[in-house]
């Protein structure tokens, strides 16, 4: 595969690097990296993930663009609203950047589908905002044997971890089970400011674009956490949990499956 | 006894529990929380048994649901 004067010139920040160059722009064009949630996570990684370069880009996510979305899902405009968010969002990624092919599924990622999804990409970027989706893609991906990227966040603050098959820990090894509805705040009854999304998101881009490229290393048996008030980054170590349900030696979860969720907290 | 709680070195008194500790540093969704003693996890059903020591180092992981 040669490249296009127009994509050397559009790749050329990338291009120069050492740790890219031209093997690594074409290892980006020739990736599939698969997004779950087209909103406050998933908008700047869609992005970002466009504007790299990557050449097949899976958006999952069932609702439409709302009002309130557009305070951090940046990839939507106010022109959007009551669209479909997946077709707005591809809307902006081919906007972008043309040499991408976005394959929209205007769905909720459940059981009966998440396997099917993940098996086409390289690499998942979960940008959901519920935990039992957060631990169906996790089940998902350790099942599939694909990395990905967890990521969560709440008013000022984000975390997140990647997983890559045989190495380190996976989401369920630190987090067991969901908390029982309302255990915990989600975003809706908290409040998250958009930036913060915006700067995990963007994290979880690098992430992919790392594992794609083959570059430096991915935070695979740690947690990033970052909180925005106090303008602090740490790097926490995970340990993997013998008795892991799915990726310990001895699994017993051994497909996908959901569960239950009020339905008012499907919508996001 | 010195520990070091999130990166922070911190006194507290011998024998702390983990309970303890988490009632101490305030910590939210206190039932939901993951903690990690010197890159180990702790089970939540001995935070009330699990005595830190002197040199411990203790992590807390929240989960964190949001993303749309």
């Amino acid at each position: 595969m040669g490249f296009s004067n127009e994509q050397m010139e559009r790749y050329s920040r990338h291009i120069i690097l050492k740790e890219i160059g031209v093997k690594g722009q074409k290892k980006l064009l020739q990736g599939r990296v698969l997004i779950v949630g087209a909103g406050g996570l998933g908008a700047p990684a869609a992005l970002y993930l466009a504007a790299a370069g990557v050449g097949t880009i899976g958006i999952a996510d069932a609702d439409d663009v709302d009002l309130s979305n557009l305070q951090r899902q940046v990839i939507h405009t106010t022109a959007d609203i009551g669209k479909p968010k997946v077709i707005s969002a591809k809307e902006t990624m081919q906007a972008i950047n043309p040499d991408v092919r976005v394959n929209a599924y205007r769905t909720f990622v459940m059981s009966e589908n998440v396997m099917d999804l993940v098996r086409d990409y390289d690499f998942i970027i979960d940008g959901t905002d519920n935990f039992p989706a957060k631990f169906l893609i996790n089940d998902a991906c350790v099942l599939s044997k694909k990395p990905f990227s967890h990521a969560g966040i709440i008013r000022f603050k984000g975390q997140l971890m990647t997983y890559v098959p045989g190495q380190g820990p996976c989401y369920r090894c630190v987090f067991r089970e969901p908390p029982p509805p309302d255990a915990v705040p989600t975003c809706r009854q908290a409040g998250v400011v958009g930036a913060v999304a915006g700067v995990i998101g963007a994290l979880q881009a690098v992430e992919a674009i790392k594992y794609l490229v083959g570059a430096g290393d991915l935070l695979t048996g740690y947690m990033l956490t970052y909180d925005a008030l106090k303008m602090e980054f740490r790097k926490i170590k995970l340990p993997r949990r013998e008795s892991c349900e799915v990726c310990g030696p001895h699994p017993t979860i051994l497909k996908p499956f959901d569960y239950e969720q009020k339905a008012c907290d499907l919508k996001s | 006894m010195t520990i070091t709680v999130m990166g922070k070195k911190k006194e507290y008194p011998d024998n702390l529990t983990v309970k303890e500790l988490i009632e101490k540093e305030n910590v939210e969704s206190p039932l939901y929380v993951t903690v990690s003693v010197n890159d180990q996890f702790i089970k939540s059903e001995t935070f009330q048994t699990a005595r830190l020591h002197d040199g411990d180092t203790v992590e807390f992981l929240y989960f964190m649901g949001g993303g749309s």
